[in-house]
């Protein structure tokens, strides 16, 4: 079985000890920025990009996506603890959650959430496994026409998922593909937007820009009105779910993890979708719908496994294609390309370690998390209470080190300071910096496979009409974009994102 | 009621929109456009630029219907602060080198916050420099010298 061998080699590379160490370190960081609030795992892998240099590729980027899963693990931790979720995708969790910390059941909330992330974990690293590679094999046959198209979907798929108005969703798509665009033309060598300064003809950094953007603009929305938090917190006491418990959390664990996995692969932030959908799912086939927002367990149970399968499978699009689903998985993207890996259907070809040696990690990742987390609760909750004021000059400090050591150009720290301003000034005009990041990313090779399908095509655009695969995944964008402007559709949209806030 | 009135966050981000917009567009007239069989360098993003203008009167245009919540406070302590403090960094860092900078951005983002007291303020921003110059210095052994030209007797 191919299968097989290819775990096996996956599990071999990711247990050797130092790719155990950082999947552990990853892990940690990733659950103490779940947990601390006010800084996002986008910010904190933009921070730490550029330290992963050093590291061998395989064990940075299973460093990165430890951050990823463990953050969610952490955001649910505040989530149940005291209603605040750290994480988007464990606003719904909260819901529940910390109705059931308020009956005293913190500690069982707490151990479903784990246990059921950990089994959706489980499977949904053996569905990236198994579908991965045929995906591989069908994303070989691209050419320029369907990678174009491929990321038409992404960039409005990224729209439909965002918060608030779908026209400033697009217009932040539009202007993250024009910065992307900042720079050398790559055909012709013209420099282009950099306002004449030589230090930007490599184009923007991306690092600057997403520290900017997500950190230090959520640090000034931190800073606008300083309150202490409360830390009203229940007793963490018996960890183990009651008999009734588990009965009661299985069907919901594994509806979440089928809605998660489907949802995950979908461009544009699937896991936050995931957790919604599942909510409702389960609240509506439940018998007792009446006990949701009181502390139902499948509340907690069938939203946690969503949004942990939803953030497993949003790897397959990244490792098959090359193209990312959410901006933390752009960020891996810019961690391929720093280390000299070029994202797409080859790298599983190429280097197959590395690619069965992240899926394998994440499993390991995962069981770490949950032999790991359920201990430390008590640790986790002592750092809920340090203080915000403390934080911001760290995460400050860092991020300066972090973006000057990408390629030591000091310019890159004013482009960190600029975008700070912006991305505030976006939050502030109630825009959402994420289909900004996606653009960013994806305006470089969006314009280069559009010049290229029009050079094959000699100048005919129907090329994306004509070609089978482009004009599928045309069509899918184009339902999507007619669906979410859809009066029906749109209320439900904006009542979702409602509940969220 | 029969007045005109604006929602004015939507107002303000379709105007910005829109002269960014514009502001692209004519960068982009600077550049060759080409042909859309051979696109130049300042086709695409000339597209991109109509598209984003667009965007941003349809903004505009609906500020006028859409109400929606105030803008809410502004946290102009916190951009004094935090913002000049990559730049700090990025002046600094070649001249007086690593760890004094480091010290110096830290302490500047330290007072940002109103409930910062100066002396915590100056033992955090110790306690972090040194903790840096372990890890990223010594530990990462990144290529940066530890006092810069600036400071050397």
């Amino acid at each position: 079985m191919d299968l097989v061998s290819n775990l096996a080699l996956g599990f071999a590379t990711a247990a050797s000890p130092a790719n155990l160490l950082f999947c552990l370190i990853g892990v940690l960081l990733g659950t103490l920025i779940g947990v601390l609030p006010g800084i996002g795992a986008t910010a904190t892998i933009a921070m730490l990009l550029p330290i992963t240099f050093q590291l061998e590729p395989v064990s940075s980027l299973i460093m990165l996506a430890g951050i990823y899963y463990g953050a969610q693990y952490g955001g649910s931790t505040t989530a149940i603890l005291i209603n605040m979720p750290g994480e988007s995708s464990s606003a719904v969790t909260a819901i529940d959650g910390y109705q059931m910390a308020r009956n005293g059941r913190a500690g069982a909330a707490l151990a479903i959430a784990a246990l059921g992330s950990f089994f959706a974990g489980t499977v949904a690293t053996f569905l990236v496994a198994i579908f991965a590679p045929p995906l591989t094999a069908i994303a070989l046959e691209f050419g320029a026409a369907e990678y174009f198209s491929l990321m038409i979907v992404g960039l409005v798929s990224s729209v439909a998922l965002a918060h608030g108005s779908i026209v400033k969703a697009l217009a932040m798509v539009a202007l993250g593909l024009l910065l992307g665009l900042v720079g050398t033309d790559i055909y012709t060598g013209t420099p282009r937007f950099t306002l004449g300064i030589r230090e930007y003809a490599d184009g923007l950094n991306f690092v600057g820009l997403a520290v900017g953007v997500f950190g230090i603009a959520e640090i000034l929305r931190n800073l606008e009105s300083e309150k202490t938090r409360e830390v009203l917190m229940a007793r963490v006491t018996d960890l183990m779910p009651s008999r009734d418990d588990f009965k009661r959390m299985l069907a919901p664990i594994l509806r979440g993890t089928v809605i998660g996995s489907a949802l995950g692969i979908l461009p544009g932030g699937g896991a936050i979708l995931a957790a919604f959908a599942s909510y409702t799912v389960e609240k509506r086939i439940s018998d007792r719908p009446q006990d949701f927002g009181r502390g139902a367990v499948a509340g907690v149970a069938g939203p946690e496994s969503a949004n942990n399968a939803g953030a497993q499978t949003s790897f397959i699009p990244l490792l098959t294609l090359g193209i990312p689903a959410n901006p933390v998985m752009a960020l891996m993207i810019g961690a391929m390309i720093i280390q000299g890996i070029v994202p797409g259907p080859n790298v599983a070809a190429e280097q197959p370690r590395l690619f069965w040696g992240i899926i394998a990690s994440m499993w390991i990742g995962n069981l770490m998390l949950v032999v790991l987390n359920l201990p430390l609760i008590g640790l986790w909750v002592k750092l809920l209470k340090v203080p915000y004021f403390i934080l911001f000059p760290i995460i400050m400090a860092f991020s300066s080190v972090g973006v000057y050591s990408v390629n030591a150009n000091v310019y890159d720290l004013y482009a960190v300071a600029f975008f700070g301003l912006v991305g505030y000034l976006l939050l502030k005009l109630r825009c959402e910096p994420a289909p900004l990041l996606l653009g960013f990313v994806l305006g470089p090779l969006l314009e280069e496979n559009l010049r290229r399908a029009m050079i094959l095509s000699r100048g005919d655009p129907t090329t994306f009409f004509t070609r089978p695969i482009s004009a599928t995944l045309l069509a899918i964008a184009a339902v999507v974009l007619v669906v979410v402007f859809l009066p029906a559709v749109k209320a439900k949209r904006e009542e979702v994102f409602v509940e969220e806030d | 009621m029969k007045s005109i009135s604006f929602d004015t966050t939507n107002a303000l981000c379709g105007g910005l929109l829109t002269a960014v917009g514009l502001f692209f567009a004519w960068q982009s007239f600077g550049l060759e456009l080409g042909t859309a069989f051979r696109m130049g360098p300042g086709y695409f993003p000339l597209v991109l630029s109509g598209v984003l203008t667009l965007l941003g009167v349809v903004i505009l245009v609906q500020s006028a219907r859409v109400h929606g919540e105030p803008m809410g406070p502004i946290a102009i302590r916190g951009m004094l602060f935090i913002l000049p403090a990559p730049i700090f960094f990025g002046l600094t860092v070649r001249g007086l080198g690593f760890v004094p900078a480091l010290f110096f951005t830290a302490l500047i983002a330290c007072f940002a916050s109103h409930r910062m007291r100066p002396l915590w303020a100056v033992a955090l921003s110790l306690a972090l420099t040194v903790f840096s110059v372990l890890v990223f210095s010594y530990g990462l052994q990144l290529p940066y010298q530890r006092f810069g030209p600036w400071v050397r007797f």
